[in-house]
C-alpha cells in the first residue's frame, strides 16, 4: 500500500526555532487566529518556491509584525515606525539584484509613513511590499488605524470613526493605483479559504515581478484581529468579508509593464568627475606674484557681484596667494542686495570676514552708503557712477568713481560692468595681473564672443584708471574721461 | 594641484575620494550644494543619488544602505536635522555607520539661512531618543571639510556609528583653495552587514530589545565604545597657548576668528592663545582642562546663546574663570569684539 | 476493509494555539478541538484519523508556521497517462 507524503509543512524560510525569542520558541508572538502567521506563510511559500531564499531582504516595521526577523531566516533588517519603504529604498538601491521586502501594517504604512510609501511607489522602487490591513492598531492596543471603518469603535475613537471627526478610511491600493510607476498593486483578502488562495497568488505573482525586476509591487492583505476586534478567530475571519470587503473591494488596481525611460549618465574615473584633473589654465601664473589685499564686492544681484570675487580669489590662488571668498548667500541670489568678501594673503588666513576692506568695490549707491565706512583708513573705494551722491562724502579713503554700468552698455552688455570695475581695481592697486584676469575668465567663459567683450571690458576698465579723475578726500569728478 | 572650492562642494569630493557612492539627501539652504554636487559626482562614479521626499525619509534611505555595508551620506542644515534625529537614534542604536552633515543655520524655527553655531546640542548631545553619541567633527575651512569628511567614514566605520560633519552657512559657502588626491580606499569589512548573502542571512540589523537586561547589555556595549572613541579620537588644535593669559576657546568659522584676534592681541601686547576642539564629541576636555590651567581666564566664544561652554565649564570645573562671548542671529563675531572681550576680561583678573 | 483517507493531518500541539480555523476551514469537516489542553493551557486541534482529502485548505488557513503538516497519498497512475506517456 502506497505511503503518505507529505505535501504540506513548514516552510523551509522559516527558522526552525524562533531563537531569537527567550520562550515559546515553538510559536509565533501572534495571538490566535491573527492573520499576520498566514501573511507569513504565503510569503514564505513563495520565497521558498520561487528559490529567493538566499537574496532575500526583508524588511521588518513597527507595530505587531515588528519580530517578523523572529521567523523568517533571511537577511533581516528592523526600520522606524512607517520608515521601511525608505530603508528599503537604501538597501534596494545598494543591493538591486537582490529581494527587497517591505512588511508593514496600516498604521505603519498608511498613516506615519504615507509619505514613504507614496514617494517609493512613485520613484517605482523595484522592492515588494506588503501591507496588512486590519483597520485598526493591534501592537498599541486598539487605537483608530487610517483604514479605521467609518462607526468602527477603537480606543481613540470610542463612538465609532466620526468623519467629521476622523475622516474617512483611506483607500492605499487605490491612491497607488493613480502613479505612474507601480507595476502590480493587488488587494487580496483572509478571509475565507478562497480568498486565502487568492492572496496565496498574488503574494507570489509580486515577488516573480520583484524577481524579473519589473517595478514597484504592493498587496494590500485585509487581515483579521481577533483580539483587538474582540471576536472569535472565526468570526473575525467572518468579519473580514462581511464589514471590510465592501468598504476595500478586492481586486487588481494595477498589473502591467511599465516602461521606464531611461537616461544614461557618462562615466567617469574619480578624478574627473571631481575635477581634479590638472589643465594648463589652472596651472600657477608664472611670472606674477600676488600682493595681500582684503576686497568687499557689494551690489544688486544680478551685477556680477559674487562672480567678480571669485574671479580675484581665483587669480590670487594662481599667484601664489592664501586666498578665501565668503558671499552672502541665500535669496541674494534671486534678487536683493549681494556682498562677498576676498582675502588674499602671504599667510593662512585667520578670519575670512572682511570687517574693514582695504579695497571696496561698490556697483550701487545703497552698497556704498551701507560699506564706505567700513573701508579701513586709507583704503579704496571703486564707486559704479560717475560721481558720488550729492549728500555723501567720503574723508577717511580715496575714492574713484567710474561709471562701469554705462560703459558696460556702450560695449554692448550691461553684465560686464563687473569685469570692468575688476580692470580698473587691477590697474590702481596693482595687486595682481590683468594676464591672470584673462587667464581665469578664459576658463569661466567658452564662447569666444564673450570672452573678446570680456577683453574689452577688463581693458576698458584698466584704460578709465589711466585717465582717472579721483574724487572724494581729493575732489569732486567733473566727468570721465572715455 | 590646488583648486577653489565651496565649502559644500568639498564635502561631496571628500565623501567621493572616501569610496562613498550613494548619497540620499534633500535640500535645504544653505546645504544645498552638498545635494547639488552629490547629484552630479556620485551617479558619474557609478554611484547612487536619490533626493528623498523629506529628510525623515532621507535619513532612512541612509539606514537601509548603511544596513547593507556601504559608505553612504546625507547632508542637511538645522531643520532638517531636527527631522532626522530619529533616525539618528535608529542608527546608533542599530550601530550603523554614516556621514551626516549639518550646515548650521539661524533657528529656532525657521530662524534665517545665516550662519549659527546653535545645534551644536542636537548634534554633540544627542538630539534623539535614548543612550547614545555621535561622534561630531567640526571643519573650519574648506580643505578640512574634505578632508574631516574622509575621517568621518573612517570613523563611522570604525565605531559602527554615525559620524556628524558639524559646519556652519559660512564654511559651507566661502571658496578656499584646496588640495585633494585620489587614492585607494579600503573601508574595512563588515561582517554584520545584510546583503542578501547566504554568508550575511542570519544577520540582523535592529535596535530592538524588549527584555531589559537585554537592552541594558546592548546600551553598555554602545557605552564601552563611545569609551573608546573618548580615549582614541579626541582632536584638538591649539595655537600660541604655551605662554598664554588668556584661552579663547571656539570653533568653526569662529575659531578663524579666534585665530586673527589671538594675533592682534599678541600685536597690542595680550598673551592670548586659542584652544579650537576638532571634534566636539568625544570634546577634547583633557587638553583642555591642562591647557586652561596654565591661563588665567578662558574665553569661549560662539554663535549660539552659550552651548559648547557647558562643555568647557564641565572640563575646566570651576578652576579658571570661563567667560563666554556670543553673537547669534547670523552675526559672526569680529576681531574688535573678541579683542574687546577679551580686555575686558583681562581687567577682572587684575 | 474501511476505506483509507486519501489525507493525513498533523497537528503539532506544541504550536497549535487553538484558534479553530483549521476546524471551521476544513471542508470535509474531518479536524475539531480536542477536549484536553496542552501545556498552554488552548485546546488544541486534532484530528480523529479519518475523512482528510489531503486538500490543504487547514495548512493555508492556519496562521502558525508549523503547527499543521498535510499528507496525501500519491494518486495512482491513471491508465491512460500512463499508455499516453508511451506513446510521446
Amino acid at each position: 500500500m502506497a505511503e503518505y507524503e507529505i505535501i504540506h509543512e513548514k516552510s523551509p524560510v522559516f527558522y526552525e526555532r524562533y531563537e531569537r525569542k527567550n520562550e515559546l520558541q515553538h510559536q509565533t508572538h501572534y495571538c490566535p487566529g491573527c492573520g499576520h502567521g498566514v501573511a507569513h506563510k504565503l510569503i514564505a511559500e513563495a520565497i521558498e518556491e520561487l528559490g529567493l531564499q538566499e537574496r532575500t531582504i526583508f524588511v521588518s516595521p513597527v507595530g505587531c509584525s515588528v519580530f517578523a526577523y523572529y521567523y523568517f531566516n533571511v537577511g533581516n533588517i528592523q526600520a522606524a515606525h512607517g520608515r521601511a519603504p525608505a530603508a528599503a529604498t537604501g538597501i534596494k538601491r545598494a543591493c538591486p539584484d537582490k529581494i527587497v521586502i517591505s512588511y508593514q501594517g496600516d498604521g505603519d504604512l498608511a498613516a506615519i509613513g504615507t509619505a514613504e510609501i507614496v514617494h517609493a511607489a512613485n520613484r517605482g522602487e523595484k522592492i515588494t511590499v506588503f501591507f496588512i490591513n486590519n483597520a485598526i492598531y493591534g501592537m498599541t492596543g486598539g487605537q483608530m488605524a487610517p483604514t479605521t471603518m467609518v462607526g468602527q469603535a477603537s480606543t481613540t475613537s470610542p463612538w465609532g470613526r466620526r468623519p467629521a471627526n476622523e475622516g474617512f478610511p483611506l483607500h492605499v491600493s487605490e491612491m497607488l493605483a493613480t502613479l505612474e510607476a507601480p507595476v502590480y498593486i493587488e488587494r487580496v483578502a483572509l478571509s475565507d479559504n478562497k480568498n486565502i488562495m487568492k492572496a496565496r497568488k498574488a503574494v507570489r505573482k509580486a515577488l516573480e515581478l520583484q524577481r524579473d525586476g519589473a517595478g514597484f509591487s504592493l498587496v494590500e492583505i485585509l487581515s483579521p484581529c481577533p483580539t483587538i476586534w474582540k471576536k472569535d478567530p472565526v468570526e473575525a475571519r467572518k468579519w473580514v468579508a462581511e464589514k471590510m470587503i465592501p468598504v476595500f473591494p478586492l481586486g487588481v488596481f494595477r498589473d502591467r509593464k511599465v516602461e521606464i525611460p531611461r537616461i544614461d549618465v557618462p562615466q567617469k574615473t574619480v578624478a574627473e568627475a571631481l575635477e581634479l584633473c590638472e589643465t594648463p589654465g589652472q596651472r600657477l601664473a608664472p611670472h606674477h606674484h600676488g600682493k595681500p589685499c582684503t576686497i568687499k564686492v557689494a551690489g544688486f544681484g544680478g551685477q556680477g557681484v559674487l562672480l567678480m570675487g571669485i574671479v580675484l580669489a581665483e587669480m590670487g590662488m594662481r599667484e601664489g596667494l592664501e586666498v578665501s571668498w565668503l558671499p552672502s548667500y541665500g535669496p541674494e541670489m534671486r534678487s536683493g542686495s549681494a556682498h562677498c568678501h576676498v582675502c588674499l594673503a602671504k599667510e593662512r588666513i585667520g578670519s575670512p570676514l572682511v570687517a574693514h576692506p582695504e579695497v571696496l568695490v561698490a556697483m550701487n549707491e545703497q552698497s556704498l552708503r551701507k560699506f564706505a565706512p567700513t573701508v579701513a583708513p586709507g583704503g579704496l573705494i571703486l564707486y559704479n557712477r560717475d560721481s558720488l551722491p550729492p549728500d555723501f562724502a567720503v574723508s577717511h579713503a580715496r575714492v574713484m568713481c567710474l561709471p562701469a554700468s554705462e560703459i558696460a552698455d556702450k560695449l554692448g552688455s550691461a553684465k560686464v560692468a563687473n569685469v570692468i570695475m575688476l580692470g580698473a581695481l587691477l590697474e590702481e592697486t596693482e595687486c595682481m595681473s590683468p594676464e591672470t584676469a584673462m587667464t581665469v575668465i578664459g576658463q569661466m567663459v567658452r564662447k569666444p564672443e564673450l570672452l573678446k567683450l570680456n577683453g574689452e571690458a577688463l581693458h576698458a576698465g584698466r584704460v578709465f584708471v589711466d585717465h582717472q579723475v579721483r574724487v572724494g578726500a581729493v575732489s569732486q569728478p567733473d566727468g570721465f574721461a572715455y | 594641484m590646488r583648486q577653489l572650492c565651496k565649502g559644500n562642494v568639498a564635502v561631496v569630493k571628500g565623501a567621493v575620494l572616501a569610496g562613498c557612492r550613494a548619497y540620499y539627501g534633500y535640500p535645504i539652504t544653505p546645504a544645498s550644494e552638498i545635494a547639488e554636487y552629490a547629484a552630479l559626482y556620485i551617479p558619474e562614479v557609478g554611484g547612487t543619488f536619490v533626493q528623498a521626499e523629506s529628510e525623515v525619509a532621507s535619513i532612512n534611505m541612509v539606514y537601509g544602505a548603511a544596513s547593507t555595508g556601504v559608505r553612504v551620506m546625507t547632508a542637511s542644515s538645522g531643520p532638517g536635522l531636527s527631522l532626522m534625529q530619529e533616525g539618528i537614534s535608529y542608527l546608533c542604536g542599530s550601530e550603523l555607520p554614516c556621514v551626516i552633515v549639518d550646515v548650521v543655520r539661524g533657528g529656532p524655527g525657521l530662524g534665517n539661512i545665516a550662519p549659527e553655531q546653535s545645534d551644536y546640542f542636537a548634534m554633540v548631545k544627542g538630539g534623539g531618543h535614548g543612550n547614545y553619541h555621535n561622534l561630531v567633527l567640526a571643519p573650519a575651512s574648506v580643505q578640512e571639510m574634505a578632508d574631516l569628511t574622509m575621517l568621518a567614514f573612517d570613523l563611522a566605520d570604525r565605531y559602527r556609528n554615525p559620524v556628524i560633519v558639524l559646519t556652519d552657512g559660512f564654511v559651507g559657502q566661502m571658496m578656499e583653495p584646496i588640495e585633494l588626491q585620489v587614492s585607494e580606499v579600503n573601508p574595512p569589512e563588515k561582517p554584520w552587514a545584510v546583503k542578501g548573502t547566504p554568508e550575511t542571512q542570519n544577520n540582523l540589523i535592529s535596535s530592538i530589545y524588549l527584555e531589559p537586561d537585554d537592552l541594558e547589555k546592548h546600551e553598555r556595549k554602545l557605552e564601552q565604545k563611545y569609551k573608546l572613541a573618548q580615549m582614541l579620537e579626541t582632536r584638538l588644535e591649539t595655537y600660541m597657548t604655551d605662554d598664554a593669559e588668556i584661552l579663547l576657546v571656539g570653533y568653526g568659522i569662529v575659531s578663524r576668528v579666534l585665530r586673527s584676534a589671538v594675533d592682534e592681541a599678541r600685536a597690542q601686547g595680550l598673551r592670548a592663545g586659542l584652544l579650537r576642539p576638532i571634534t566636539l564629541w568625544p570634546f577634547p576636555s583633557k587638553a583642555l582642562a591642562e591647557t586652561a590651567a596654565r591661563c588665567k581666564t578662558v574665553l569661549t566664544v560662539e554663535m549660539s546663546t552659550g552651548q559648547m561652554v557647558e562643555d568647557v565649564r564641565l572640563a575646566i570645573n570651576g578652576k579658571v574663570p570661563v567667560e563666554l562671548y556670543s553673537r547669534i542671529g547670523g552675526n559672526v563675531p569680529s576681531v574688535e569684539e573678541v579683542h574687546a572681550r577679551m580686555l575686558e576680561c583681562a581687567g577682572a583678573e587684575v | 476493509m474501511a476505506a483509507v483517507s486519501r489525507g493525513s493531518v498533523r497537528i503539532n500541539v506544541e504550536e497549535c494555539k487553538g484558534c479553530g480555523l483549521c476546524v471551521d476551514s476544513c471542508p470535509p469537516k474531518c479536524l475539531a478541538l480536542a477536549p484536553e489542553l496542552n501545556a498552554y493551557g488552548v485546546h488544541p486541534a486534532h484530528y480523529a484519523g479519518e475523512g482528510c482529502t489531503g486538500c490543504g485548505i487547514c495548512f493555508y488557513c492556519c496562521p502558525e508556521p508549523g503547527a499543521i503538516t498535510v499528507y496525501r497519498m500519491p494518486a495512482p497512475p491513471r491508465a491512460t497517462e500512463a499508455a499516453h506517456a508511451t506513446t510521446l
